[in-house]
């Protein structure tokens, strides 16, 4: 089984969206492009309302992946621990459906006796290591999350610590909004290595409002913009993880 | 959070109740729970008048990654480090399907317990054995990854270090994806979390920094400096100061190198206390009474410069009384 490219979006906010599309259907959308959406709820002494958990858990929920609510000192141990979540639940998602396949309907690892699921965890692990990952970050710097964003900065410096040390390659890409002009605006575009955001995160102007749809939507194109353009340069060499198992 | 929570809430079983294997059909009487972590509970439990430990999680995943981190620990040959594995089997609760598995159950004093009722001049000792551990789990092609006080036991009546969680065991090679910050130098920028046998040496660092600051601290600035002037800061400190820089820049190229240097750390240290009364009379008192080692440590220290008066006393006292004797027998 070759390994692929796991394509992720990696949301930080602290609480509702109040602009633009409905952000659930925008995560929808982009799972149905194979793209997981993961959201992390950053609190700081205020607790995140019930409304903007719903919205948080809504979000992951539509866009196949994992959310989690934190206070901003854990935040480094979470981005990591939930993006490698992430990816375990979607190479899992796929090797469970190659099981049906194999073994007929409905049957998934957890039909298989535990040694024989030990050996296809084994294979899970292989993949989660040396697989190719993109990961999208979508920083909400919206007014509130103002004095966060330094946690916020560490974080993402130490994820891409722990992503690098794997034996496939990493690339991230930053994003924050609200922007200056539109409703998002790229930070950082793709690199293997976050040190860039030192010069550029503490500069950084928070505004009012929280387009958080409208951002997961722009963030879609940033993926499927340099798909097409890596398409002209090499042929097949850029698929979907789920193509090229 | 709210993971832990209903983990919490599928996984608790009552002290009593029969945990039957789906595939094995075999029965573990619950006697007391262990711990808890992030991916499941841990209970202490019986079977065919044996004790074990058992895992108990509701994440399938996790709690099956570990099982064969736990198989090849098994053959890894003459490791003592992790505990034995026994079998994985599925609990069925109420409809759901919980996975386990069940390991030898290692009885002792978590490590930090240990430290604070034997006396500190045992952290060097178990140091020792860990490095030894350490050694046959690198030359197997492992790194262990998650290595911290918590995930240590000392088992009696022999003193020897084992490790409980082996979550964060990992090839070498790969990514270490289970650690603790502190233990971590891919969170005091003084490496990168690939798995090798360096990244486990800097834990070891860690933890001996540990046993002088039991209530740890967090990264302010370079790392490699903070931690250099905290060392600086304590002395019981001060005599693995040269092993602990090395281990912190990653210049061990292997634990028994460290080992060697940690050994001749602590037979200089031997020497220097047969020298000191004061020193000898303490070590001797750690075993009459143990738990208030600490507190006479630290009552050492500010005693520090009155026992230096008294030595000075005590010197002249005795080259006079040599003096006396030696006109007295002039005078003879």
């Amino acid at each position: 089984m070759k390994a692929g490219t796991l394509r992720q979006i990696l949301l930080i906010t602290d609480g509702c969206s109040n602009h633009g599309e409905e952000p659930s259907a925008m995560a929808e959308l982009a799972r149905e492009q194979g793209i997981t959406i993961n959201v992390i709820g950053v609190m700081e002494n205020d607790v995140i309302d019930e409304k903007g958990l719903k919205e948080i858990e809504k979000i992951a929920g539509s866009g196949g992946g994992v959310s989690q609510v934190v206070y901003s000192q854990q935040l480094s141990q979470t981005v990591q621990m939930v993006t490698q979540k992430a990816m375990t639940q979607t190479i899992q998602g796929v090797i469970n459906r190659e099981l049906q396949q194999i073994l007929g309907d409905s049957k998934t690892m957890e039909d298989l006796p535990p040694d024989k699921r030990g050996e296809v965890m084994e294979v899970v692990d292989e993949l989660g290591e040396t697989s190719k990952l993109e990961v999208l970050i979508l920083v909400d710097t919206s007014a509130s999350m103002k004095h966060k964003l330094p946690t916020v900065k560490d974080s993402l410096l130490d994820l891409s610590l722990s992503m690098n040390a794997r034996m496939g390659d990493s690339r991230f890409s930053v994003f924050v909004f609200p922007g200056k002009r539109n409703d998002v605006e790229k930070l950082l575009d793709w690199t293997p290595n976050l040190e860039a955001l030192t010069a550029t995160f503490p500069k950084l102007s928070t505004g009012g409002l929280t387009p958080t749809g409208p951002a997961i939507r722009e963030a879609l194109t940033h993926f499927n913009k340099k798909r097409s353009l890596r398409g002209l340069l090499s042929h097949d060499d850029e698929q979907y993880f789920e193509e090229s198992m | 959070m709210m993971m832990n929570n209903t983990l919490r809430n599928q996984c608790k079983l009552l002290p009593g109740s029969l945990v039957t294997g789906k595939w094995n059909k075999n029965q573990y009487k619950i006697i007391k729970e262990l711990g808890c972590g992030a991916n499941g509970i841990v209970y202490l439990v019986e079977s065919g008048n044996r004790h074990y430990a058992l895992k108990l999680s509701d994440n399938g995943t996790s709690i099956i990654s570990e099982m064969n981190i736990l198989k090849s620990f098994s053959k890894v040959q003459g490791s003592t480090l992790g505990p034995s594995f026994l079998e994985a089997d599925d609990f069925m609760k109420t409809g759901k399907q919980l996975p386990f598995y069940v390991m030898e159950y290692i009885h002792g004093h978590d490590f930090l317990r240990f430290i604070d009722k034997k006396g500190s001049s045992w952290i060097g000792v178990l140091m020792l054995q860990l490095l030894t551990s350490l050694s046959a789990l690198h030359s197997n092609g492992w790194v262990f990854g998650d290595l911290k006080p918590e995930n240590l036991i000392v088992t009696s009546p022999a003193y020897k270090v084992r490790c409980v969680d082996v979550g964060g065991t990992t090839l070498i090679g790969r990514s270490v994806k289970e650690f603790t910050e502190f233990f971590d130098r891919g969170y005091w920028g003084l490496g990168s979390r690939k798995a090798d046998p360096q990244y486990d040496l800097f834990a070891v660092a860690m933890i001996i920094i540990n046993s002088a600051y039991p209530g740890r601290f967090q990264k302010k600035g370079e790392g490699y400096k903070q931690l250099n002037d905290l060392i600086k800061q304590k002395k019981e400190l001060h005599p693995y100061r040269k092993m602990l820089d090395r281990s912190l820049r990653g210049q061990y190229d292997s634990a028994i190198q460290m080992r060697e240097d940690l050994v001749t750390v602590l037979s200089k240290q031997n020497h220097s206390k047969k020298k000191g009364p004061n020193q000898t009379a303490t070590g001797q008192q750690q075993t009459v009474q143990p738990s208030t080692r600490q507190a006479r440590r630290s009552q050492n220290q500010s005693k520090k410069k009155s026992g230096g008066f008294f030595e000075t006393f005590l010197l002249v006292a005795i080259i006079s009384m040599l003096y006396v004797l030696y006109i007295y027998e002039q005078l003879l």
